[in-house]
């Protein structure tokens, strides 16, 4: 185990702000993504209704 | 089992195989990331010349290898669209662009903030860092010229082309450590040297890079099955497939 505590765990050695900012910045455009490819399923879907799958 | 594979190279066979697949991909990021998250900071040690800094390492490689590996993915669907006319390959390209425009500006971002630390500068224009650079313009450039057109078909070839002139890039990205002089540290991983780091260091690097492929491809295949009905939204499976449904 490397940390003691949580706020060792946070402050990254002092490069929390880069360790996590990078971490941050990963995660938003993540969960950007897949919302913005839902919502573009959503539109079509208001468009021309619900699409179901084949065999399902 | 003979699966006959020609039959899921029309969109709407394609369609629902992708469907079915996605859960599967979902299923295997999650459970890649949370286990190389966990080796990343909890088994990994610290580094001996870069503290704690060096944790950047678990995103920054993934996203930088899949910012090359998506472009030349994308570049050879977009190929096989040009040269056989084949619609889901290009829809292929068209969908994996935005992943790897995305994967592109972390490997840049995740470096600024990692160059800011150990070598005083956010940035530099040095060959691997500017190469990297070009590689997302590439993305962008390929993304604005498809949607500038409103024929899709014509908008694949045209879009085929950049892809296909950009590949020239990769390997000036990936060379670029050895042929200039640059801030920029050696491979991570090479195929004729012994890793230079930890093993564990080295476990969870490839961990995190198998994550970012199951994302990646269950990523892809969302979009490509939005695009396939985008596309071929008048057809008469995709209006199968709303009857199906309460429409």
């Amino acid at each position: 185990m490397n940390w003691s505590s949580w706020s060792e765990f946070f402050s990254m050695g002092g490069y929390g702000l880069y360790v996590w900012g990078s971490y941050a910045v990963v995660f938003l455009c993540i969960v950007a993504e897949v919302l913005l490819i839902s919502n573009r399923r959503r539109t079509l879907e208001k468009q021309y209704g619900h699409i179901h799958d084949l065999n399902k | 089992m003979a699966i006959n594979w020609f039959k899921y190279s029309s969109p709407a066979s394609f369609y629902t195989l992708a469907g079915k697949m996605i859960p599967i991909f979902v299923i295997a990021a999650v459970i890649f990331l949370v286990a190389g998250l966990y080796i990343g900071f909890f088994v990994a040690p610290t580094d001996f010349q870069q503290g704690e800094a060096y944790r950047i390492i678990f995103i920054h490689v993934p996203a930088a290898w899949m910012s090359m590996f998506l472009y030349v993915v994308m570049a050879f669907w977009a190929a096989i669209g040009l040269a056989f006319n084949t619609r889901l390959s290009s829809m292929f390209a068209t969908a994996i662009a935005p992943t790897g425009a995305m994967f592109t500006f972390l490997a840049l971002w995740t470096g600024a903030l990692w160059g800011k630390p150990m070598w005083g500068t956010w940035w530099v224009w040095d060959a691997r860092l500017t190469s990297e650079l070009i590689l997302f313009f590439l993305y962008i450039g390929f993304m604005s010229l498809q949607a500038a057109i409103d024929d899709p078909r014509r908008a694949d070839k045209a879009g085929a082309i950049i892809a296909i002139v950009g590949v020239v890039n990769i390997p000036i990205i990936y060379f670029s450590v050895q042929w200039w002089n640059t801030l920029h540290q050696g491979a991570s991983v090479s195929i004729n040297q012994a890793p230079a780091m930890a093993s564990t260091m080295l476990t969870g690097m490839l961990v995190m890079v198998l994550a970012s492929w199951m994302y990646s491809i269950a990523v892809i295949l969302k979009r490509v099955r939005v695009i396939i009905l985008e596309r071929e939204s008048h057809s008469a499976w995709v209006t199968e497939l709303q009857k199906k449904g309460a429409v």
